[in-house]
């Protein structure tokens, strides 16, 4: 491949020129993802002077204060707490809710499958804001508003349609032998499901847990409405609270500052992942 | 053993489905119905008004608005969008050329699809922002005082500077649906086509294209839908609409009545607008797109 690659190289010389070409576009794109997020953190360590006359500058010494500012008195710490209270519930809901569903769907035929089966897919169809209104008094009926079990019966229950279709796909390729010969030896079908098919759903549980694990920490809208009490913020909603509603405009370092702590886990684990995290998003897509 | 099967599948779909009827389902349901009332959220009876809220939308200057700016959002955005992503997919990945860095790029470009909108709408309001944000110093620098705007507290500008975001923000995330997409095309296609001294151009559009259309269509369906929401940049970017509700939608419009105006009929009347166009984009995407299939 390498030798054919050479030999096209030879019989171009135009070609030198179109990859100096597509590095220079590839390059400007990169400056103009990378720039702003680099602003971002340089900005977090500067005062609100220097924020104010020099945009362009190194801060004169890092402010690190602004960092503890943020995490206490602009409540970032606890709204980060509240988002991993919550993503941690419904992530683990999610999965292991739809494992099951996704499991007695794909393997065992009974009246009335297919039915469920479509019911679930029913939900991608449907946009969330539709059912804003109706949602908000319902988990206010059930005593949920403000809580965060009912922030994480609500996720749980809006990614199950795309998480059981996906699973359940994944489910019908595993081989049958392991489970069967588990089952002549007496398991229950519960030890076969939880010792031999959840293990071997692993990389389909880790795909989809990837997808929804984003898009339950970046949730907005649900938390927007459903929680009202500013000490259970998460931390999308707190941090637009901060933003809009308070005018944070006083301490611009602060927020700043609010924006990189955010910013830092989900860069980490997406350096550490990040071929997993492509492959988990992009699979919404490409089986959608 | 019959038994037994269901002594299995009962408890593993109940859980599941309790919770999808009532967060999920039963909310759908009774939207379909909150439409064609008035309520305001007080009374304990929902008065039955049939089309009035239908006919009130027709009527309603700021609807209008919000409508017209998810329809300029709706050209814009998809086209855009994956206009950047298929000329960057294609000069990292066409064919058998592939350029030095394409997995970092790779790796750049999508990164802002991880982060939260309402991050992303905030770190962007101080981008535009008139005295602190970088744009206007740049233009500064440049020497460009002239071309110095209030960005999100000019009329003109507020939605587009909410697009040029949205558009950021995706590109990487087609550019990778596109690569994916353009590893299964055959080799020997472009093998062919430099063999008849097609330029890279040429490849684009007689090969790359073409074979790359079910994608195409998936990442058009995906970007309409995200131009009809777009909800998070408007709110955080754009309070209350912006200038002018310049840069108003009908998601923050919607949100609005419901939840500062307790008009929730009225409200719900505008979700099951976006419900009917949101199902209308992916049919019409769909037919459109797909009349003939390329097999290879």
């Amino acid at each position: 491949m390498a030798g054919a690659r050479m030999k096209a190289t030879r019989r171009q010389p135009g070609e030198w020129l179109a990859g100096g070409g597509s590095h220079l576009l590839l390059l400007i794109w990169t400056l103009l993802t990378v720039y702003p997020f680099l602003w971002m953190i340089i900005t977090s360590f500067k005062s609100d002077q220097e924020i104010f006359f020099s945009p362009w500058t190194w801060p004169a010494t890092p402010q690190w204060e602004n960092f503890a500012r943020a995490w206490t008195d602009a409540s970032i710490g606890r709204y980060f707490l509240n988002s991993l209270i919550v993503v941690a519930g419904s992530l683990t809901l999610t999965l292991l809710l739809s494992a099951m569903a996704a499991y007695v769907l794909a393997r065992f035929p009974f009246p009335g499958n297919r039915l469920i089966y479509y019911t679930f897919l029913v939900g991608l169809m449907f946009p969330v804001f539709l059912a804003l209104v109706p949602l908000f008094f319902v988990v206010r009926d059930l005593h949920l508003l403000g809580t965060y079990q009912g922030l994480i019966l609500v996720y749980t229950a809006y990614s199950l349609p795309f998480t059981v279709f996906f699973l359940h796909g994944f489910f019908r390729t595993l081989p049958n032998e392991v489970a069967e010969a588990a089952i002549v030896d007496g398991a229950s079908p519960y030890r076969v499901f939880f010792e031999i098919m959840l293990p071997l759903a692993q990389p389909g549980l880790i795909a989809v847990g990837i997808f929804n694990f984003l898009g339950q920490w970046n949730q907005f809208i649900l938390p927007l409405v459903l929680m009202p009490d500013p000490n259970r913020y998460v931390l999308s909603q707190g941090l637009a609270f901060l933003a809009i509603q308070r005018g944070y405009e006083s301490d611009w370092s602060a927020l700043f500052a609010g924006l990189t702590i955010t910013m830092a886990p989900t860069l980490v684990v997406y350096i550490i992942f990040q071929r997993r995290v492509q492959q988990g998003l992009t699979v919404g897509a490409l089986k959608g | 053993m019959h038994h037994q099967k269901y002594r299995l599948i009962v408890p593993f779909l109940a859980l599941p489905l309790l919770l999808y009827g009532v967060f999920v389902l039963w909310p759908f349901a009774q939207a379909l119905y909150f439409a064609f009332t008035k309520w305001r959220g007080f009374s304990p009876n929902r008065p039955f008004v049939g089309l009035d809220n239908f006919e009130k939308m027709a009527g309603d200057r700021l609807f209008w608005n919000a409508l017209g700016n998810n329809a300029k959002m709706l050209v814009v955005l998809p086209l855009v969008t994956i206009a950047l992503a298929l000329l960057f997919a294609a000069l990292i990945a066409q064919g058998r050329q592939t350029i030095r860095g394409g997995g970092f790029y790779r790796v750049v470009f999508f990164f802002p699809q991880v982060m939260s909108a309402v991050v992303l709408g905030i770190l962007w309001g101080f981008i535009f922002h008139p005295t602190i944000g970088i744009l206007n110093a740049a233009l500064h620098a440049v020497g460009r005082d002239d071309w110095q705007r209030t960005w999100l507290g000019d009329p003109q500008w507020v939605l587009w500077a909410i697009a040029v975001v949205a558009i950021w923000s995706s590109v990487g995330f087609f550019l990778v649906l596109f690569i994916a997409g353009m590893q299964a095309i055959p080799m020997d296609l472009y093998d062919a086509a430099t063999l008849d001294g097609a330029g890279r151009w040429r490849m684009f559009w007689g090969i790359t294209l073409p074979l790359l259309r079910d994608h195409v269509q998936v990442a058009v369906v995906f970007m309409a839908i995200g131009a009809l929401d777009l909800f998070a940049l408007v709110q955080v970017m754009a309070e209350k609409g912006g200038p002018s509700r310049a840069a108003d939608v009908l998601a923050r419009y919607m949100y609005d009545l419901a939840f500062s105006q307790s008009q929730f009929g009225y409200a719900t009347a505008i979700g099951v607008v976006l419900l009917l166009l949101t199902l209308a984009l992916s049919v019409i995407t769909i037919r459109l797109t797909s009349r003939d299939q390329v097999e290879f």
